[in-house]
């Protein structure tokens, strides 16, 4: 602490904040805090653009709130002053593609959701490569630590011809959750395979009680990463290396029936207009046995003023299909617009927010699943630290068998409209060969045309 | 140049002369017509004639995007669906409303609160009110099978069947807007005459002989105007939908609006959108002139 308060003698105020942030942090018994103070002794030195200004552009989220709420802390760190825009998600995703595409956007630095924005960034090249600031000791800070993010989120965050666009931030794994007290009335026991899921939840599955053996989003668009779920333990993809769709093969078949047994057949009434908050309210009444979505639910699950069955929540790795055990993944990161004039500030701002101590906060937060290995160790060591331990080990577990839940492509939400369309249909009564086999005629002009342009 | 006009002394001069003075004031007028009018239509045709997506490069295709419309049976569905939510949304409102108009015209206690109450619907803000028919439709969790279960009925899917979905979103539009119609109708209902009445019933004429024969063609100037305003309304709903049923299970509501802001804002793909937007102002123009018809042949004679 005090090495770093020498830099900034001249700046008696900016630094008494600076250690009172970081006196409240070490309070909370975080250990990645005392991270920040030993940076001032390599080349490297957050006041390096003191009094320059930013734009950030994040995604209305807990995610976003716990930034902004840190923002004073990154502002007395750098002397960089931050502006922030938080707006929802769908709106955000618009207006990233309107501002990028004018080449004037307002923001230098932008949160991204992987899933969708990825393919669509990198091929327009709107984000700017980082690995140069990586490599440079004077631009890279000490704690930047590259190698402490985790496999799926590096993924992510690298492009296959090796440009690193961005830095990961929030990891969202998919995961069952299930109704302990369900599974131990009838003396069943988590199913450890997709032939299990589909038995416990025929077994579950009591209409008179009005309890669902099964609950996932059968809404058209949402729905397409629990499709994804299945299609890729049966050893599915999306797409051949040649940028053929493979939404019509005999896996992509199989996990689409199981979909269909799944929710037409074990999930409540009218589950076809679902989306997560309406599992997510149906389970939280202990009306559902298993729930398949993102890992972020667990703070309203174990909230009792929200929750009948808080305490009696498992938390389940998903089962291992026919091929292959995989956790659909979703996942978000900051990167610094291909247009910005201030890019080593943007960038600085990049590190903090995906820097140890924020990934902590963000676990203690239950505002996410971080994406930095260190940051479960470091936030189980917190007094205050309350989600469950089984909860932590199936995010540990989930993301290390992790594979994108959707595909990368530019045309990502017309991808899940067009399967969404069809996956509907199918917990309506149609077909699941006929229905992929449309769906993916249909898609596939769209996709070589948005790879060809 | 107006002196030398006032000068000459020819009379077809004077007239040209008022008549050019006169062209000058309707130019500020063009000119915000033609910002925020003609431009933009124009510019939609244009674009309708590119294979667009923000983001990459747009091609010439001429009539391409119309040629695929034309096949599109997504498309085509969502035309559908919207004559059929627009056709409900219409006439259920005006046979509520006149209905309603005829009960508040008469003398009843408490007549002049009651109907302050039945017009509150309308002041509702649409979002809020489509937020909270998405709570009262839940399966499980709604009031409206509550409501059923206590007659003695079996439960409902509403919005999420992919039949019942249009009729329950109608719902929604029904209990908004039949005030409005209502007051309209009321509207009318005061401004007829009370002499055909009175001979009517001289002549031994019953209620409902009074209603259909007097009543109803005299109230039919008002219940056009209200079908007009009802079916602008109808046709360009959007909020509601998409609050309460996204155009889903599926596709089962999607409407011309809702396939168009996937188009234009999921999809980007803003040269498919134009040519959907052209198209749907050619139902539009079309039904308009129908409306138009109508109106023609219900006018007092």
């Amino acid at each position: 602490m005090t090495d770093h308060a020498r830099d900034d003698s001249t700046d008696n105020h900016r630094r008494r904040l600076l250690q009172a942030g970081l006196g409240a942090a070490a309070l909370g018994a975080i250990p990645g805090a005392s991270l920040l103070s030993a940076q001032a002794q390599s080349g490297f030195d957050w006041k390096r653009f003191k009094g320059e200004k930013i734009e950030i552009l994040l995604v209305k989220s807990p995610r976003g709130d716990l930034l902004t709420k840190y923002h004073k802390e990154f502002e007395d760190l750098t002397g960089i002053e931050v502006g922030s825009e938080m707006i929802p998600e769908q709106q955000q995703r618009q207006k990233a593609v309107i501002e990028f595409n004018s080449g004037n956007p307002s923001f230098d630095v932008i949160g991204l959701s992987y899933h969708v924005q990825k393919r669509q960034f990198a091929k327009n090249n709107w984000l700017t490569d980082v690995r140069p600031y990586i490599n440079d000791k004077s631009m890279a800070a000490p704690d930047l630590d590259f190698a402490d993010f985790a496999k799926g989120g590096l993924f992510y965050a690298v492009e296959p011809d090796g440009r690193v666009n961005s830095l990961p931030f929030n990891l969202d794994p998919w995961v069952v959750y299930y109704n302990k007290e369900l599974f131990d009335a009838k003396g069943i026991a988590f199913p450890k395979t997709f032939a299990e899921m589909t038995d416990a939840a025929a077994k579950l599955n009591d209409p008179g009680k009005g309890v669902s053996g099964f609950v996932g989003r059968g809404l058209k668009n949402a729905n397409v990463p629990v499709w994804s779920s299945f299609l890729l333990g049966y050893g599915g993809g999306f797409i051949d290396k040649n940028g053929k769709l493979l939404t019509d093969t005999q896996e992509a078949i199989e996990g689409a029936k199981m979909y269909q047994t799944l929710l037409a057949k074990y999930g409540p009434p009218g589950v076809a207009g679902f989306n997560w908050n309406e599992s997510q309210s149906l389970f939280l009444q202990g009306k559902a046995a298993m729930w398949l979505d993102g890992i972020g639910f667990a703070q309203p699950l174990e909230d009792p003023s929200k929750s009948r069955i808080a305490g009696k929540v498992g938390y389940g790795v998903m089962p291992a299909g026919p091929k292959k055990q995989v956790s659909a993944l979703f996942g978000d990161g900051e990167g610094v617009s291909t247009y910005s004039k201030r890019k080593g500030p943007a960038w600085y701002y990049v590190q903090w927010a995906s820097n140890k101590m924020n990934q902590t906060r963000m676990l203690q937060a239950a505002a996410g699943a971080p994406v930095r290995n260190s940051a479960y160790a470091a936030a189980q060591k917190s007094a205050d630290f309350k989600a469950p331990k089984q909860w932590v080990e199936c995010m540990l577990t989930s993301a290390s068998i992790a594979e994108p839940g959707l595909p990368i492509i530019a045309p990502v939400t017309e991808f899940r409209d067009v399967f969404g369309v069809a996956l509907t249909n199918m917990i309506n009564g149609a077909d699941p060969a006929a229905e992929l086999k449309k769906a993916t005629a249909d898609f596939q002009p769209v996709l070589d045309k948005s790879e060809k342009s | 140049m107006h002196s030398s006009a006032i000068a000459g002394t020819a009379r077809p001069g004077f007239l040209a002369r008022r008549r050019r003075s006169y062209v000058f004031f309707i130019v500020p007028a063009l000119l915000v017509v033609g910002a925020v009018i003609i431009f933009p239509w124009l510019f939609t045709v244009w674009m309708s004639a590119f294979d667009w997506r923000i983001g990459s490069a747009a091609h010439f295709i001429g009539l391409e995007n119309y040629i695929k419309l034309a096949t599109n049976q997504r498309f085509h569905e969502a035309i559908l669906h919207t004559l059929y939510f627009t056709l409900l949304a219409v006439v259920v409102p005006l046979i509520a409303g006149t209905a309603a108009a005829l009960i508040f015209h008469r003398e009843f206690p408490l007549r002049g609160l009651l109907r302050s109450v039945f017009t509150m619907p309308m002041m509702a803000t649409p979002v809020a009110v489509a937020l909270v028919w998405t709570m009262m439709f839940h399966p499980q969790q709604g009031v409206l099978n509550y409501l059923l279960s206590l007659v003695g009925l079996p439960p409902s899917l509403w919005v999420y069947s992919p039949t019942l979905v249009i009729p329950s979103l109608v719902l929604v539009e029904i209990w908004h807007w039949t005030p409005l119609v209502m007051l309209i109708v009321l509207g009318g209902l005061a401004a007829l005459p009370t002499e055909p009445y009175e001979s009517a019933r001289l002549d031994g004429a019953s209620e409902w002989q009074l209603f259909r024969y007097i009543t109803l063609p005299l109230l039919a100037p008002f219940l056009v105007v209200a079908a007009v305003i009802r079916t602008i309304d109808a046709i360009k709903a959007f909020d509601t939908i998409y609050v309460i049923s996204q155009g889903g299970p599926g596709t089962a509501s999607e409407t011309i609006n809702l396939y168009l802001y996937l188009q234009a804002f999921a999809f980007y793909n803003v040269g498919n959108a134009s040519a959907v937007v052209v198209v749907f102002f050619a139902i539009i123009l079309a039904l308009a002139l129908l409306l138009l018809y109508v109106r023609q042949r219900a006018k007092w004679t």
